[in-house]
């Protein structure tokens, strides 16, 4: 050892110690001794980084970059790093609240420089979870019990489905009734099949398609959940049985391509369900309409006289990398306004409806200074936009719920972009469809 | 010992129910059957009672429907040991609560298991018949509207609901027959993996039963319920419907 080192507790100075010309004896060179750390135990890192998928859990090396863009974090303490940190100080992430929070919205995963993944990891984790028998928030267990029983979240009739095409105004064929190959096979999905505001989107959605002249079909009532937030929830088995069925239904008709409402639905289609046998050309509708812009324009003969701004769905654009078709039929409508919110694209807030937390909104609200869904509204009031722009079928429900929650009835509208374009088209009123 | 729960499925209502063209029975074509609620409920206290005892649950159904086997591997996913099921030529028929006990009652003696649970009620027995008609063809003690149990040396304690709020603590001798009303939990969830796991590992055991000759009434017509049209919509601001919703409890000496 170098007899000039001298130990002053846990630390280690030189005394006399000239660098360059400066004089750094003593104190002034002090450097810390090497210590064991002992104040953490690394079994509870194990304990999530070695399920199937979960691996990338252990690779954070508490950089902390990803929490400043982790939406949950914005409204409460969160963030892959908090968790890791937790669990390395003995608080088991399977056992915590924290395993219900994550979205997966994946803008964690972007800044990361360590690839810790937790669209990988929360499903893995709250499938061990689920597997364990640990208690689950009662609203997921009822969303995905009534998916397992009816093949929708909402518990709804399975023979209803199909029930909004007697208010679309245009004919919607239904492939089990009309029997012959369609070129777009129309994934409408849950919620634009039951929810009201849903409904209002598929009837103008609808008209579009019919006034384009696409050849199109829907499944009606064979069609059951695509299942991926289920997935992501921690239900990989619902997810299997679903995919599993969904693509037996697929295959007894012929069609070239899919066109999805849903990008939860585009996600699953695009990602999993390949890996069940289920190959499709899928499409998110805001990207088969803006190809279809050169026709489409010449019908948008309305002036909208609407400031608007847009929310990019987490599982459109971070997720499948579509940012540019919503944007591009925005700014196709005549009369329009566009500013854009701070948080966008790339780096867009999340709704909160994302990875289950559809299911689970009083779950989270109880642990968050508010809601995602009313940050996001509180922040597109902000641009001084009368309405918001959507066009992912969680996300109308969520909105105008904290459109009422943070008190600006009246202030600013939620509307999908199909019920934008179809009032342009002079299809729709200004207000919804069915109303 | 063992806890026998029983299990029966009732057409699902979320779907519209049809008559069928015999005008005397249900379309059974359209109809779904879930478990009855109730017997969710006594399978969870059983599941529960298992965790605290260690007796196996012995899951018990009579195929009615030709689709129990779904909801013997969801009861055997959840935590049964055992399933057992009853087969016979029931087609196209309803058997009465009765008729029921009357099938059951044999081979639940043959299991002669320390509790036998099931729902207090169910849509084809609003009268919470099952359990004490059990009891009785069993000449075992039996109670209802149950909402928790606890075992102990040779007696069940359990709670029972009466009316009002009060609740009633008593004692019964075992074997005994339970109508529960409410599990002290809320029924878990089981996992898809784990019934589909349960479909491919567990065996359901099968026990012939004869078709019961029934001295029931004969059903001779069903029909949907007819609107009474007394209901009135009201409409307006909040606050006109919250005064006039007053207005009513007032004129009916309710407000
Ligand atoms: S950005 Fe990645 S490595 Fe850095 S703290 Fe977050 S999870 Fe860990
Ligand atoms: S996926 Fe989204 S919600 Fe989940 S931890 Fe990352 S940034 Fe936060």
């Amino acid at each position: 050892m170098d007899s000039s080192l001298r130990k002053v507790q846990d630390v280690w100075e030189q005394d006399t110690a000239i660098v360059e010309g400066v004089d750094i004896s003593g104190p002034w060179n002090r450097m810390f001794g090497q210590r064991v750390i002992w104040d953490y135990t690394p079994e509870l890192i194990d304990e999530i980084a070695s399920l199937p998928g979960a691996e990338s859990f252990a690779w954070c090396y508490q950089c902390g970059k990803c929490v400043p863009v982790c939406p949950v974090d914005v409204v409460g303490d969160y963030g892959p790093r908090k968790l890791y940190r937790k669990a390395q100080t003995g608080i088991s992430l399977l056992d915590s609240p924290d395993l219900w929070l994550c979205t997966t919205c994946m803008n964690c995963l972007r800044v990361c420089p360590k690839q810790v993944d937790m669209v990988q990891i929360m499903p893995a984790a709250r499938e061990q979870a689920l597997l364990s028998g640990r208690p689950l928030p009662a609203e997921l267990q009822e969303a995905l019990e009534n998916t397992a029983r009816y093949g929708n979240p909402l518990g709804q009739p399975p023979r209803k489905r199909e029930a909004w095409v007697k208010d679309a105004g245009v004919p919607v064929p239904i492939l089990h009734q009309i029997q012959r190959p369609v070129e777009w096979l129309w994934w409408v999905e849950c919620y634009p099949s039951y929810h009201p505001r849903g409904i209002d989107a598929s009837i103008a959605l609808a008209r579009i398609f019919h006034a384009l002249g696409l050849d199109f079909g829907i499944l009606g009532r064979e069609e059951k959940c695509a299942g991926d937030s289920q997935r992501l929830a921690g239900e990989r088995g619902l997810f299997e049985m679903l995919a599993e069925e969904n693509i037996r239904t697929l295959s007894k008709y012929e069609f070239h391509h899919i066109v999805v409402t849903d990008p939860h639905a585009l996600n699953a289609f695009r990602k999993q369900y390949p890996k069940y046998g289920g190959q499709y050309d899928v499409w998110h509708y805001t990207t088969l309409l803006a190809r279809e812009l050169p026709r489409l324009r010449p019908l948008l003969t309305r002036q909208l006289p609407y400031r608007l701004t847009f929310h990019d769905p987490c599982y459109l654009g971070r997720h499948n990398g579509e940012y540019d078709a919503p944007r591009q039929l925005i700014e196709a409508l005549p009369g329009v306004e566009f500013t854009e919110m701070p948080r966008c694209r790339q780096n867009s807030y999340c709704c909160g409806g994302g990875g289950g937390g559809m299911w689970l909104d009083s779950f989270a609200a109880g642990r968050q200074r508010r809601r995602l869904s009313e940050e996001r509204v509180l922040e597109a009031v902000a641009t001084g936009a009368d309405t918001l722009v959507i066009c992912c079928p969680y996300e109308v429900s969520r909105f105008e719920d904290a459109v009422k929650s943070t008190g600006h009835e009246g202030r600013l509208r939620v509307r999908d972009i199909a019920e934008l374009l179809a009032e342009a088209m002079g299809l729709i009123g200004e207000e919804p469809a069915k109303a | 010992m063992t806890l026998a729960v029983i299990l029966k499925q009732v057409p699902d209502v979320v779907e519209e129910l049809a008559i069928a063209p015999s005008g005397t029975d249900l379309d059974r074509d359209s109809v779904s059957y879930v478990v009855n609620e109730f017997d969710e409920h006594a399978l969870e206290e059983a599941l529960l009672l298992r965790e605290a005892t260690g007796e196996d649950v012995v899951v018990v159904g009579v195929d009615t429907t030709g689709e129990l086997d779904q909801a013997l591997y969801t009861a055997l996913a959840k935590g049964a040991q055992r399933a057992v099921k009853l087969v016979g030529d029931f087609e196209g028929s309803w058997l009465s609560t009765r008729a029921l006990a009357g099938l059951l009652a044999p081979v639940i003696r043959e299991l002669s298991p320390r509790l036998v649970l099931t729902g207090v009620q169910a849509p084809d027995d609003l009268d919470g018949q099952l359990a004490p008609t059990l009891g009785a063809l069993l000449d075992w003690p039996h109670t209802g509207v149950v909402v928790g149990t606890e075992l102990a040396d040779g007696v069940v304690r359990v709670r029972k609901e009466l009316w009002g709020g009060i609740m009633l603590d008593l004692e019964l001798a075992t074997p005994a027959v339970l109508g529960i009303q409410a599990a002290r939990a809320t029924p878990r969830y089981v996992p898809v993996g784990r019934v589909r796991q349960a479909m491919r590992e567990s065996t359901i055991e099968e026990v012939e039963v004869e078709t019961p000759v029934e001295s029931a009434p004969k059903l001779s017509r069903l029909r949907a319920p007819e609107a009474a049209g007394r209901a009135e919509m009201l409409t307006g601001s909040p606050s006109d419907v919250a005064e006039r919703i007053l207005e009513i409890l007032r004129a009916r000496g309710l407000y």
